[in-house]
């Protein structure tokens, strides 16, 4: 009897731990959400995404961001060939500019939004050089936020199944 | 779904009592958008609204949907830039063709655009990135519209009977002027030809309607439109009232408030016209396209006319005129970039948005811009293989003919739908519809025109019942819901094309239409095939000509009338969607 007990206790302090680490993951996960807001990364729109996931879609933020870093590429592709002709068609920077900032701003996406506007006021105002550097601008920010949401979708995978796991039936 | 919508619906157009609990819930909408990001996005919060979805992501596909599925859909959510046609454009053609509210998006909130939308007809527009907030209460545009058109048949119930009785007895309609005799001749022995499948049933359909509750929608179609505008036209724009031009339409089945509501439509597209110039300058397209063979040439812009003049085809095309058609013909049929080219898609949409452009004025301005009102006439008759000599009152002539004509004028747009069709393959799959998104024939809830209108198969016109008019075709023009849904599905354009080019005429959902006996004034509205466009132009060709000069849309037209008649037909002229959309808002 003594040794059944002492199972529970063990099967119950291994719970604990687990839970307990799982708490902490998910603190991390929370802090490192809230500071791609309060870093400016994303927006209230990314609120609006994860207000839409339920139990239909589990994990509808993260569909949406992987089909817009997957659909979004071809802005970039264009927006490259664009940039290499000579003269510089502005109004076409502009109007793949638009299209690319309309679908970043859909998953709230600010510093990349911030800088599109940058480019296409660089490009009203048929500034070559500006154009090219807040590209530059444009392409490091996406790239920037693209690594940090693989990760943090990635631990909030990880946190998901232990949950559920440590269940207790 | 689609029952508790439809009971839905109709409660509410009773009433804001009967709107059951379940209300909005169920509401179909169609939502379009090119970036499948926003798409995805849009979709997920519209169906946690418990609304039913169906996404697309272009406009063509959604406008094909739109016409195979006449009772589908409650609301239209739609992009403003997209690749494949310009929002507004598809804003305009639902507007005109199926009646249904249309909510525009853009990531753009510039005063100018939101403006746009609102002068061409939209009834919200929502700023993206869009929240599901201003999701929840689209419902309202329905439930506003059809308030308004229960309105409209709860009163005009009455008069409808009158009218109905009159234009029973009269077979011929009361067109006072002798330039609307083909024309008169053509609608008298169509509705002739329909009159026991459709009159009757139409009759008794719309009967049924105003009985039942349900409520009856007018759709607009191509011809039908057409119909209105000559009224308009022949009454002159400023005298043209509601009461009058229903009697001058002479259709059943329609009422003085789906007049008065269609005019109201007409005149801000009017105003809009007339505001702006109009610049195309996608020639080439022009050129080959099959449209242009009768009535895209009166959609000629300032630009049009110019690039046809510099790339010498105006040239051309005046000096073979009796090869016009062929050539265009050839043309048509050789042309197999058609579809994408840049061009060619700014040059259908000119032709077939918004016939409500009187070919006209449109012509009258490329004359008072450009001078060349001799050279553009004749290119443009040639076009349409008419002497260019003719008079207006000749060309009406004419249309009785133009039936012998039909075939070979038939042949480029089928030609060019089969281009068109080409193309196809990249269009299907793009539409999803959601599980349980419910898109069916009509189920009698709207109210069609029927065929007696000779409305060319397009399917445009389906009560539910096959379409009636045109004897082209066959089959498929009327439809199978479900057929015709899997049709699009797999590039169903082809299909349709492939139908169109046996019965001569473009089906619906294709690039152009090309309406028979009318005298063609109906081509091909751009790749979705706006039927209105074509009719409206036509029409608006044998209209006599005498208008009030108060605007310079009116004071062109006049100009038009006295120029010629059939290149106004088209309305290619009037139609410069693109130009419309270029200039700077």
């Amino acid at each position: 009897m003594l040794k059944s007990m002492e199972f529970i206790f063990l099967e119950v302090g291994i719970y604990c731990h687990l839970l307990m680490e799982r708490n902490q993951m998910h603190r991390q996960i929370a802090s490192i959400r809230k500071s791609f807001f309060d870093q400016g990364y994303l927006d209230e729109q990314f609120i609006q995404l994860e207000e839409l996931q339920d139990n239909s879609n589990p994990n509808f933020v993260e569909e949406v961001v992987t089909l817009f870093y997957r659909d979004s590429a071809r802005f970039l592709y264009n927006l490259d060939q664009a940039l290499e002709k000579r003269p510089l068609d502005f109004n076409k920077l502009d109007s793949l500019m638009h299209q690319f900032k309309g679908s970043s701003s859909s998953i709230g996406a600010k510093k990349v939004k911030t800088e599109c506007t940058n480019f296409r006021a660089h490009c009203n105002a048929q500034n070559a050089e500006g154009c090219k550097r807040t590209y530059q601008h444009v392409k490091r920010e996406y790239t920037t936020l693209k690594k940090k949401l693989e990760a943090y979708f990635q631990m909030s995978r990880q946190v998901g199944p232990i949950e559920m796991a440590c269940r207790p039936r | 779904m689609p029952s508790s919508s439809s009971v839905s619906r109709n409660s509410t157009a009773g009433g804001d009592s009967n709107v059951p609990d379940q209300f909005p819930a169920g509401l179909r909408v169609l939502v379009v958008d090119d970036d499948p990001t926003c798409l995805m996005i849009l979709e997920k919060m519209l169906r946690n609204c418990k609304y039913e979805v169906t996404k697309c992501n272009r406009a063509e596909v959604a406008l094909s949907l739109l016409r195979e599925n006449k009772n589908g859909f409650d609301v239209v959510i739609s992009d403003v830039h997209m690749p494949d046609m310009d929002g507004f454009k598809l804003l305009v053609h639902i507007g005109l063709e199926m009646d249904l509210p249309v909510i525009m998006m853009s990531a753009d909130d510039s005063k100018s655009v939101v403006m746009k939308g609102v002068t061409h007809g939209a009834c919200d527009y929502l700023i993206k990135p869009v929240r599901i907030e201003a999701l929840r209460n689209i419902w309202q545009h329905v439930v506003r519209k059809k308030k308004r058109e229960w309105k409209d048949i709860d009163t005009s119930a009455s008069l409808d009977d009158v009218d109905r009785k009159e234009e029973k007895q009269a077979e011929d309609p009361d067109y006072s002027s002798s330039a609307n005799e083909g024309h008169n001749w053509k609608n008298t022995k169509r509705r002739k030809d329909d009159e026991d499948e459709g009159e009757g049933e139409g009759e008794g359909e719309e009967r049924d309607d105003s009985s039942s509750l349900k409520k009856p929608r007018v759709v607009w179609c191509v011809e039908l439109h057409q119909q209105f505008v000559a009224a308009v036209n022949q009454l002159g724009i400023d005298k043209a009232v509601p009461k009058k031009i229903l009697d001058l339409m002479n259709v059943p089945g329609i009422t003085r408030e789906n007049v008065a509501s269609h005019l109201q439509k007409y005149r801000l597209y009017l105003r809009r016209l007339s505001g702006s110039h109009q610049s195309g300058g996608n020639t080439p397209s022009f050129f080959s396209t099959p449209d242009a063979g009768y009535g895209s040439i009166s959609t000629l812009s300032d630009l049009e006319i110019q690039a046809l003049a510099a790339s010498g085809q105006l040239g051309q095309l005046g000096q073979l005129p009796g090869q016009s058609l062929a050539t265009l013909q050839a043309a048509a049929l050789g042309r197999s970039g058609y579809s994408k080219s840049p061009i060619s898609v700014p040059l259908i949409d000119q032709r077939n948005i918004f016939s409500f452009e009187n070919p006209q004025s449109r012509y009258g301005q490329v004359q008072n811009r450009q001078g060349h009102n001799g050279n553009i006439t004749r290119p443009m008759n040639l076009l349409h293989g008419i002497p260019t000599t003719m008079e207006p009152k000749q060309l009406v002539g004419m249309q009785g003919s133009f039936a012998g004509l039909t075939s070979q004028g038939l042949i480029p747009m089928t030609g060019q739908s089969q281009n068109h069709g080409s193309r196809q393959p990249v269009l299907p799959g793009q539409v999803v519809s959601s599980p349980g998104n419910h898109v069916t024939e009509s189920t009698g809830n709207r109210f069609q025109l029927r065929g007696n209108l000779g409305i060319p198969s397009y399917g445009l016109v389906n009560n539910g019942n096959q379409i009636q008019t045109r004897p082209l075709q066959g089959a498929d023009l009327t439809f199978d819901p479900s057929h015709h849904m899997n049709k699009n599905m797999h590039g169903g354009l082809n299909v349709l094309q492939h139908n169109n080019y046996d019965s001569g005429q473009k089906i619906g959902g294709n690039k152009v239409i090309f309406s028979t006996g009318e005298g063609s004034g109906t081509h091909v509205v751009d790749d979705s095939s706006m039927l209105k466009a074509e009719k409206v132009n036509y029409k608006s060709t044998f209209c006599p000509e005498e208008y009030s000069q108060d605007d310079l849309l009116t004071a062109m037209f006049t100009q038009q009338q006295q120029q010629e008649g059939i290149g106004q037909g088209e309305n290619e002229l009037g139609l410069d969607w693109y130009s419309l959309d270029n200039l700077p808002v």
